[in-house]
This record gives C-alpha cells, structure tokens and sequence, in this order.
C-alpha cells in the first residue's frame, strides 16, 4: 500500500472527534467531501491531516456548504468508493435533502452527525434536535454514549452500510463536546485489524463499471415511487436488524467489546428504568447503581440503534418495569418527545402495565445532573408505588422559571 | 475519583494541559476523562477546563464538580470569576500570580480559611517557553502540591506528550515544569 501506517498504543487518550477521524483513517476511506461546523470540524480536519501525512489514501473534497458535501459524497459513493463525512446542527439542516437523495440512492455513507442544538437562538452545544430531525430519512442510526463508541460505531458502521443485502447509509451520532471534545481513555484496534474487519469495499451498481451501465436518482412518480419506499422500508425492517446483530457479534469477536441495539443496564429484577441516548445513557447508570443502594431496583435502556428503531426488542425489555421514564434531548414542538412515543408504540397492544412518563432535558448543552437523575428515579419510584402516574406525563428537567408541566 | 477545574483563558492551554495531564495519568493504567465549557468563547475569554480521574471506568459526563484541585491559570480570573465555586472543605487552590499566597488571600477574601498556593506561572513561562503559556508550569506545581508522581516520571512522561513541538520548546517547557515544581508555595 502506498500509505503510512500507524503505530497506535494498547490505550490513547483521544476525544470522540479524534476517535472518528482514527476510524476514518483505518478504514481507508476513499473521499471525504466535507464543510466545516462545530463541533465535528475536527473529524474531517482529523481527516484531511491524516492524508496531508500520507496515512490515508483519499480525497478530500473542500466544499461551499453541507449542502454541497453531501452532495459530492453521493457522487463519490455512486461512482464507486467509500466515502464519509460529518457534520452538525444546522449543516446538518442544510444537508437534510441530500440525505433524502443518500439512501433512496441505497448509497452505503457513513456520517458522523455530532450532535448539536439548532437555531435560533444560535448555541453550539449538544442536544438530539438535529438528530431526531433526520430520523425518517432512511438512514441507519447509530448513537455512541462515549469516545471508544464513536470510533468503534463508524468502523461498524462502514461494515453495516456496505453490506450488499443493506447499501443503506449510516448515520453515527455522539454528543457534542460531551462527547465529541471530551478525552477519555480508548482502546483503538490496530491498522491492520481495523481494515480487516471493515473489509475492501466492494461496489454494487457503481456508475463507473462501464460493463454494467446503471442509472442513479432517476424520477418514478405514482406507477413505481411507492413501491421503492416500501421494498427500501421491507428491508430496513427485515434485513437490517440481523445484518447489525452479525456485525456486532463479528466486532465483539475481535474486540471483545459487546454492542446490541438497546443496551441494557441492571434491567433484569428492575422496578423502575430511565431510557436514554447519549451521554446521558452513562451517567444514568452511575446514579442507577447509587439508587440500588438506597433500595430503589433502578436500571438504564441505552438507545443504540435510533434507525431502524428496536421495536419488539424495546417492548420485550420494559414489558415487565412498573415506572418508566422516556428522556427527550430535543424541543418537542408541541407534542410529545420523539423516544416517549416510540415507547409508547412499542408498548401498546401489548399486556404490559408499564407506567410511562415523558422528560424533556438539556437542551442547547444544559447540563444533567446526578441529582437531576436521583430525582427522577425517585419520582418514578413514586409511580411505582402508587400504580399511577402522580405527575402530568410530559416534564422538563432542569430548566429555569416555574415548573413546567404538560399532556 | 480524584476531580479537578481549571480557570484559564482561551488560548493558555487549559485543554491542553487537561489532555496532556489525562494522557500521562492514563498510562499508569487509571481511567481518565478531560473536557472543557467553550460556548463560543474567543480567545482570551475565561473558559474552564476539567479533568475526572478514577481506578474504575468513568461514566459520569455531568458538567457539575465539586473540585479536589482548582487550578487558575491566569493570574485575573481570581479576581473576575468565583474560583471558589462549588468547592469542599478540603479543595486545593493552586493560582498563578505574582503575589505571595498571603498577599492573594488578603486581596481575594474568598480564599480565607482555604488551602491556597501560589506560583508565578505566567513568569515561568516567559522565561522558560518564550510565551505566557502556564498551562505546563501549573502541572509541575501540582506534582508538587499533590505528590502524585515522581517529578522526573511526570517530566519524561509530558516530553512524550508534547514529542510533536519543536525540541526548543519541549525544552523550555521542562525547565517551566521544574521551576514551578521548586517554586510553589
């Protein structure tokens, strides 16, 4: 190979961004098409030292606006190569049609969306808006809750996406700052296992197979449209979840770290649970063992795979908690979160008694506190005990002014 | 699990003195965590650094900490930002100034009755490193203060961290190091 490799130690002490640009890096991608927002910069900046160092063995294509990088990452996956990007908050808003464009296209990209507020008011810090904002795009969704998972999750993701039985893209969310700038310890795999494991890429209906001429992005109005969403749809539903399962299974293998699509924390003798995504995922868990010690049987379902959502695996879990609370990082916009509905859905037609509560958190960076979540565990044991909700069932945890209640 | 905030300003090192610390303690197989609050601070806006340091895997990403180490980089923020927030009976202070640590005290009474100590980091630094950068003194002033590693270990272990600066500069930086260290009080 023409490239440099890397001598990596046992543990490096990396940020998540730094952590995904590594895995960029070690699964050689072949174009990043990229325009900068905080907080991801720093991967596709990451990126582009990496090849200005003869480590990797790409393209990196500066455009005028995420708009545009999307756009030349669908050019470059449709040509035939392996291709990520990442982006944030409002680049991510500006990409929201490409990304519609990405996966009717089936084209396997990885992108790492670090997770961040959307204006106005303008803040750079983290909450899921612009993740759930893209959640029906018919992307893959992968959330990490911490550094290690963002590197391990793209290179995952690059296997998930490229499978011939998936060609869907993938999307990679972490935590910005929480996440994304924060340096923990990381136990990267070597070059040589890393590619290995993501494999060569192997293209299907690329445009420059000139023996097998393809067309991409072509216009099928009311005789065919339905049916591609709905064969794309059949597949997500049927195909994906298995293809993940393997995957994890295969990375566990050469790892030994453990991945499934809900993560599940002290859920097995558990009264009341917490379900999350992100960060928060991990420090619920702390203040889950601390409640443990106070009596309180409390546990932690950490979202793994947004997309396709973990339905039956999700009603199977809670089926048999008292008291649960779904947290959304997100601005509802009048209705209730996004992840309490999904529960809800899951939990429905079903037997389950499961009391089921809404929190709305951390917007814009807002932090969670131990003592938010001791709260909220106690509030739940509350409804627990009484076998009814005692609050209206959605809240909002740690904002200012008077208590803010609805539904 | 050992907590520490830092004071700086954006653009004197905090982060890089947070990793840089993380870094070093990480190879002595403790777990580690560094982050910092940007909002979208410019240059020379006071910003806050943080290190987590544990024998078990770190899971909590809260931003709230009750310090065991407040370590103020830039010799106004002691004046212009609470230091002593959310702080404990026992919290260090470690502040760069060119004030003796009594001086300080009488000048800030937030600090009465707490155990400060004082360095003139920013001096080190430009007689040293050439550049008011106190991120790398204040860390020799807390190998001082805390007795967490042997200071030739912490020296040679930071020359690795900062193998990608000019030798010059790795110099003047273990010269800063080791003045801060003797130089703490």
């Amino acid at each position: 190979m023409a490239f440099d490799k890397l001598e990596l130690n046992e543990t490096e002490v990396w940020d998540g961004n730094h952590a995904a640009a590594q895995a960029l890096r070690q699964a050689q991608v072949d174009v990043v098409s990229a325009y900068p927002i905080t907080p991801s910069t720093a991967i596709v900046e990451g990126y582009a030292k990496f090849k200005s160092d003869n480590l990797v063995e790409g393209e990196f294509v500066m455009v005028e606006s995420e708009h545009a990088a999307m756009s030349g990452c669908i050019g470059a996956a449709a040509a035939g190569g392996r291709v990520a990007t990442a982006t944030a908050s409002q680049g991510l808003a500006l990409m929201a049609e490409t990304l519609y464009q990405a996966s009717g296209m089936r084209l396997p990209i990885v992108l790492n969306i670090v997770n961040r507020a959307l204006a106005a008011p303008l803040n750079v810090n983290c909450d899921h808006s612009d993740m759930y904002m893209v959640r029906d795009s018919g992307w893959i969704q992968f959330d990490a809750f911490n550094p290690q998972e963002a590197y391990d999750l793209n290179l995952i993701a690059f296997k998930v996406a490229e499978d011939h039985d998936v060609r869907l893209p993938v999307v990679v969310n972490q935590d910005g700052f929480l996440t994304s700038h924060t340096a923990q310890g990381i136990h990267p795999l070597s070059d040589d296992d890393a590619y290995n494991f993501v494999g060569e890429y192997k293209p299907m209906n690329d445009m420059l197979d000139f023996e097998n001429p393809v067309t991409h992005g072509v216009q099928t109005e009311e005789d065919w449209h339905f049916e591609h969403k709905a064969r794309q749809h059949s597949d997500t539903m049927n195909i994906v979840p298995g293809k993940i399962d393997e995957v994890f299974a295969e990375f566990e293998k050469l790892s030994g770290r453990k991945y499934s699509q809900l993560e599940c924390y002290n859920m097995d003798d558990a009264d009341v649970a917490v379900v999350c995504m992100g960060t928060s995922v991990e420090t619920a868990r702390e203040v889950a063992l601390e409640m443990r010690e106070k009596g309180i049987k409390a546990g932690v379902v950490g979202i793994r795979v947004l997309r396709p959502f973990p339905f039956a695996n999700i009603a199977e879990v809670l089926k048999d908690i008292k008291a649960v609370a779904a947290l959304d990082r997100s601005a509802p916009g009048g209705a209730a979160g996004a992840l309490f509905n999904e529960i809800a859905g899951a939990l429905f037609n079903t037997d389950s008694k499961m009391l089921l509560s809404g929190y709305i958190y951390g917007l814009g960076g807002r932090d969670l506190t131990k003592k938010h979540l001791v709260d909220l565990y106690t509030e739940l044991q509350a409804n627990a005990d009484a076998g009814k909700l005692l609050t209206q069932q959605q809240q909002f945890i740690g904002v200012r002014g008077p208590k803010l209640a609805f539904l | 699990m050992l907590e520490i905030r830092w004071h700086s300003r954006a653009g004197q090192g905090a982060v890089t003195g947070a990793k840089g610390l993380a870094d070093v303690i990480s190879t002595t197989g403790k777990h580690v965590q560094a982050f910092a609050f940007y909002g979208s601070a410019k240059r020379g806006a006071a910003m806050t650094a943080y290190n987590r340091v544990d024998e078990k895997p770190i899971l909590n990403h809260e931003k709230y900490m009750e310090p065991d180490y407040v370590f103020v980089i830039d010799p106004a923020l002691v004046y212009t930002s609470d230091v002593t927030i959310n702080g404990k009976e026992d919290t260090k202070y470690i502040i760069t100034t060119h004030l003796t640590t009594e001086e300080l005290v009488a000048a800030q009474p937030k600090l009465e009755g707490k155990e400060v100590y004082t360095v003139d980091c920013i001096t080190i630094a430009n007689e040293t490193i050439g550049r008011a950068i106190p991120n790398t003194p204040m860390l020799g002033a807390f190998m001082k203060i805390s007795g967490m590693y042997d200071i030739e270990f912490f020296k040679e272990s930071m020359q690795r961290v900062l193998k990608k600066l000019p030798q010059k500069i790795v110099d003047g930086n273990m010269l800063a190091i080791q003045r801060a260290y003797d130089e703490v009080k």
